[in-house]
């Protein structure tokens, strides 16, 4: 099995089952609040009708909510048994969100959500009302920390490299927890789960009425989700036009692989639509795209809110590959030869040592790159998974303002319920190309110009990694099927069945 | 003692207690060893289920959050132990990840695979799954295959910090007796917990009364396995970490540890008369508190062998190829600066462990019967 590098096939496996997560994940992140705040109206106005969209919405919840809480696990100990150096490298700071996710989230998440699903008959109808409302925040709290991790793995910020114990370390908690890329990339993603969630609902609700059956449950259903949905979906944008910002002053590399950009501009306009040239790489001089429809000055405005900034390229960006590549090599030699230094009690050389690796530590992870391409992340995957992401991103505002409206006036002409069934499957590709353009986008780091993906892997074999990805793709796929099966039927049963 | 090094100790003693919470919480894989054996039919499959399907989530979560706690304090035995005995942790994953979806599936209509293979894994997860964590439980006693060489990220080649001698990965430590029987005994302390709970909280007198013949037997069986343990364990060779950054071996590590640690004895003591009572009390027939006395027994019984494994200078994480790459508490631990904060975090604990309690008492407050799964009021497995 040498088809796979061991750095691919860890990377493959973790994206994988990141994937596979992020499939279930943004529904409990939305629909857990869609859910408490039908309870809510319930508890408040006594309205059976309400009690029962609750729980039929609660039944959806936990089958979701189960293979989400399956596919987590395996995340979290992935970086163990995949990324062991990277556990090491970076563990000291990475681990905390993670345990602290355990104690405050996960446990809250999954407590209440026992009394939740099993406790109406229990608990008083307030205190069930509270569980709805601690296992929502609960599912929300537990994404915030882990969002936090993957935040400062893109800007990492609040530590400092120890040369005695070869790691970083964490000097500035606050610094992690509050850095502006976390708090930007929290908002951005659990909003994106409330507007896939509010679309799922719209979804089932068009598939209803298209059947001509549960109107009433469906139409409130569906003015519930429209509002949260586009209240939601306003925040992504918002926040997604601040992430590409942030973008392209601390991981400018992403955004010229977004843009497919090797030559850098000012007054750089926007790709909305265009097909990349397969022959283009840093090395050549053919045009970038064989077809392009773009937005004058938008790239600039977007990069750099002026519209005259100068959005740099990829082959800008690599101008300065040679000297980051020999600063991040002489600050790992210098680790080496401080740790000798240090062996052998020469006290003085150690302190020379020490001070070269602190001022090239910025670059210590160019010293594992061989070549500038390997620098470079895969732009057609990303500049593709862009455009999806802001292509659907845009047509769900049309479609959470022309279903509100829809909604109000109480008719739905056929082929508009349709669309909401097909655009169930729209939004899930949007949501994972978010995700594509974050991560692939970011590679080959793990840590942003500090360790990249080949410095971060275990001692290990491809071929246990790749037989693990065979088995691990071959369940999840097994269980997403029966996931989706039993959400069908449930679907299919309809709120009527609920007592 | 100074700060760093109390705190090393604190983050060791506090995750012993969360391994030790996690065998008593298993006994949700105890019940569902039930499964098959001592249930006679779907009716007896679906009794167990919803007993113990409202609380899988809780040990799930304490199993989650062991791994969390373990990277943030440990990172060195997080990145060595996971990323060397990759196999024997993928198993174990594996089985966790067939326990999550199988108590919310295996009701359902349309559920792919049928009721009787998501009974199969719950199964299997109730047997395999104890098994093997008391495997890599075990390792904190036995040991490991692995080198460690931080200077390996000067070799921009090959800059694998810590590699597995072994191709098993792993995989080996099942055959390793010690580790076995750890394996065993927590397999057998999960289903004497969990009859002790189907008893408690089932009210089918046909069903609590082969549970009660089961006990006896499983009873016993795990007393006297967990002698064994401390038998066997007292007479490992252990290694002893020295100020300098070497290690020793030291016959009987383990048993001096208790000795002279002292109080994790008192604790044992405690435990194993924890675990006796219960036992004892619902051979008599008293049905009142047993899972309890027992369940708390079984904590303070797995404690101190967990603290011993990391206290008084002594290599929690051996390496068997080479000595001089064990992980101590002092040479594997995070920075001061992490486990402080983290301190804070862990002040937490007793409002989770409140509300855990809470919610716990207001879903055992009834017996379950199969009159239970009439009521339509709440959702059932």
């Amino acid at each position: 099995m040498d088809f796979l590098s061991l750095t691919d096939a860890s990377r493959l496996q973790f994206a994988m089952t990141a994937m596979f997560h992020w499939i279930f994940v943004p529904l409990t992140l939305g629909l857990g609040f869609i859910i408490a705040f039908m309870e809510t109206i319930y508890v408040k106005t006594g309205d059976e009708f309400w009690k029962r969209a609750t729980k039929y919405w609660m039944k959806l919840f936990a089958v979701n909510f189960a293979i989400g809480v399956a596919t987590g696990i395996i995340l979290e100990f992935e970086f163990g048994t995949n990324w062991s150096n990277y556990s090491w490298f970076v563990g000291d700071i990475f681990g905390a969100p993670l345990a602290i996710e355990g104690i405050f989230a996960f446990f809250m998440e999954s407590t209440f959500f026992a009394i939740m699903y099993f406790g109406w008959d229990k608990v008083s109808k307030k205190a069930h009302l509270v569980s709805t409302w601690l296992t929502a925040f609960g599912t929300n709290l537990s994404a915030v920390w882990i969002l936090i991790a993957n935040a400062w793995m893109q800007y990492p910020v609040g530590m400092k490299f120890n040369l005695d114990t070869a790691r970083n370390e964490m000097v500035d908690f606050w610094a992690v927890v509050s850095s502006p890329v976390a708090i930007n990339k929290i908002i951005h993603t659990v909003a994106n789960g409330y507007t896939l969630a509010s679309v799922v609902v719209i979804g089932v609700c068009g598939w209803y009425l298209l059947k001509k059956r549960n109107f009433d449950f469906s139409i409130k259903s569906m003015k519930v989700a429209s509002i949260f949905g586009l209240i939601s979906l306003l925040v992504v944008i918002a926040t997604g036009d601040k992430s590409a910002y942030q973008v392209a002053q601390i991981q400018p590399m992403k955004l010229a692989a977004m843009e497919g950009l090797y030559e850098g501009r000012e007054c750089a306009p926007l790709v909305a639509i265009g097909i990349l040239n397969p022959d283009k790489n840093i090395h050549n001089e053919e045009p970038p795209y064989l077809f392009e429809f773009s937005i004058p000055y938008a790239l600039s405005y977007l990069a750099g809110h002026e519209l005259n900034a100068f959005v740099p390229g990829i082959n800008d960006l690599l101008k300065d590959f040679p000297e980051k590549q020999a600063k991040g090599k002489l600050a790992i030699k210098s680790l080496q030869a401080y740790t000798e230094a240090k062996n052998t009690g020469d006290t003085a050389n150690a302190a020379i040592h020490k001070t070269t690796l602190e001022e090239n530590f910025k670059y210590f992870g160019y010293g594992y790159l061989e070549k500038p391409e390997d620098a470079v992340p895969n732009v057609p995957i990303v500049f593709y998974a862009f455009r999806i992401m802001v292509i659907l991103g845009s047509f769900f505002i049309v479609f959470f303002l022309i279903n509100l409206w829809l909604t109000k006036k109480q008719q739905y002409p056929q082929w508009w319920l349709m669309l909401t069934i097909l655009s169930i499957p729209l939004i899930y590709i949007c949501s994972q190309s978010g995700w594509i353009v974050a991560e692939v986008g970011r590679q080959p780091w793990t840590i942003q110009d500090l360790l990249p993906v080949n410095a971060a892997i275990s001692g290990n074999e491809a071929s246990n990694v790749i037989t693990t990805i065979i088995l691990f793709f071959s369940l999840f796929t097994v269980l997403l099927i029966a996931e989706l099966k039993i959400m069908f039927k449930i679907i299919k049963q309809g709120p009527e069945t609920i007592e | 003692m100074e700060t760093f090094n109390i705190l090393q100790h604190y983050w060791w003693a506090l995750i012993s207690l969360l391994g030790a919470i996690l065998v008593f919480l298993m006994f949700v894989q105890g019940g569902q060893s039930l499964l098959f054996g001592t249930a006679r039919n779907k009716s007896d499959r679906t009794l167990i289920l919803n007993t113990f399907g409202h609380k899988w989530e809780l040990t799930f979560t304490t199993l989650v959050t062991f791994g969390g706690a373990a990277f943030a304090a440990y990172p060195l035995f997080y990145s060595t132990s996971f990323g060397g005995a990759f196999w024997l942790w993928m198993s174990i994953l594996l089985l966790f990840v067939l326990q999550a979806v199988s108590y919310e599936y295996r009701g359902k209509i349309d559920n792919l695979l049928g009721a009787r293979t998501y009974e199969i894994f719950l199964f299997l997860n109730g047997t395999l799954g104890c098994l093997l964590l008391g495997v890599a439980v075990g390792m904190f006693f036995t040991g490991g295959a692995f080198t460690i060489d931080k200077m390996n990220l000067t070799d921009t080649s090959n800059p694998i910090i810590s590699e597995w001698a072994l191709p098993t990965k792993g995989l080996e430590a099942i055959f390793v007796p010690f580790n076995l029987l750890l394996g065993i005994g927590v397999f057998l302390a999960a289903r004497t917990l969990g009859l002790l709970y189907a008893i408690t909280y089932i009210d089918e007198p046909d069903f609590v009364k082969r549970c009660n013949t089961e006990l006896k037997i499983t009873g016993i069986v795990f007393v006297l396995g967990f002698v064994a343990i401390l038998i066997y364990l007292s007479m490992l060779t252990g290694l002893q970490a020295h100020a300098d950054g070497t290690f020793t071996p030291v016959a009987h590590k383990f048993f001096f540890n208790f000795v002279e640690l002292g109080w994790p004895i008192a604790v044992l003591l405690i435990g194993v008369i924890g675990v006796l009572t219960g036992l004892i009390r619902s051979f008599l027939g008293k049905e009142k508190y047993n899972f309890y006395i027992t369940g708390i027994g079984v904590i303070l019984a797995v404690w101190p062998l967990l603290i011993c494994a990391g206290f008084n200078d002594t290599a929690y994480f051996a390496s068997t190829v080479s000595p001089e790459d064990s992980l101590s508490l002092a040479n594997s631990s995070s920075s001061q600066f992490t486990l402080t904060v983290m301190t804070y975090a862990s002040l937490a604990i007793p409002f989770v462990i409140a509300y855990i309690v809470y919610v716990w008492r207001a879903l055992t407050q009834k017996k379950i019967s199969t009159q239970t799964f009439q009521s339509k009021e709440s959702e059932t497995y």
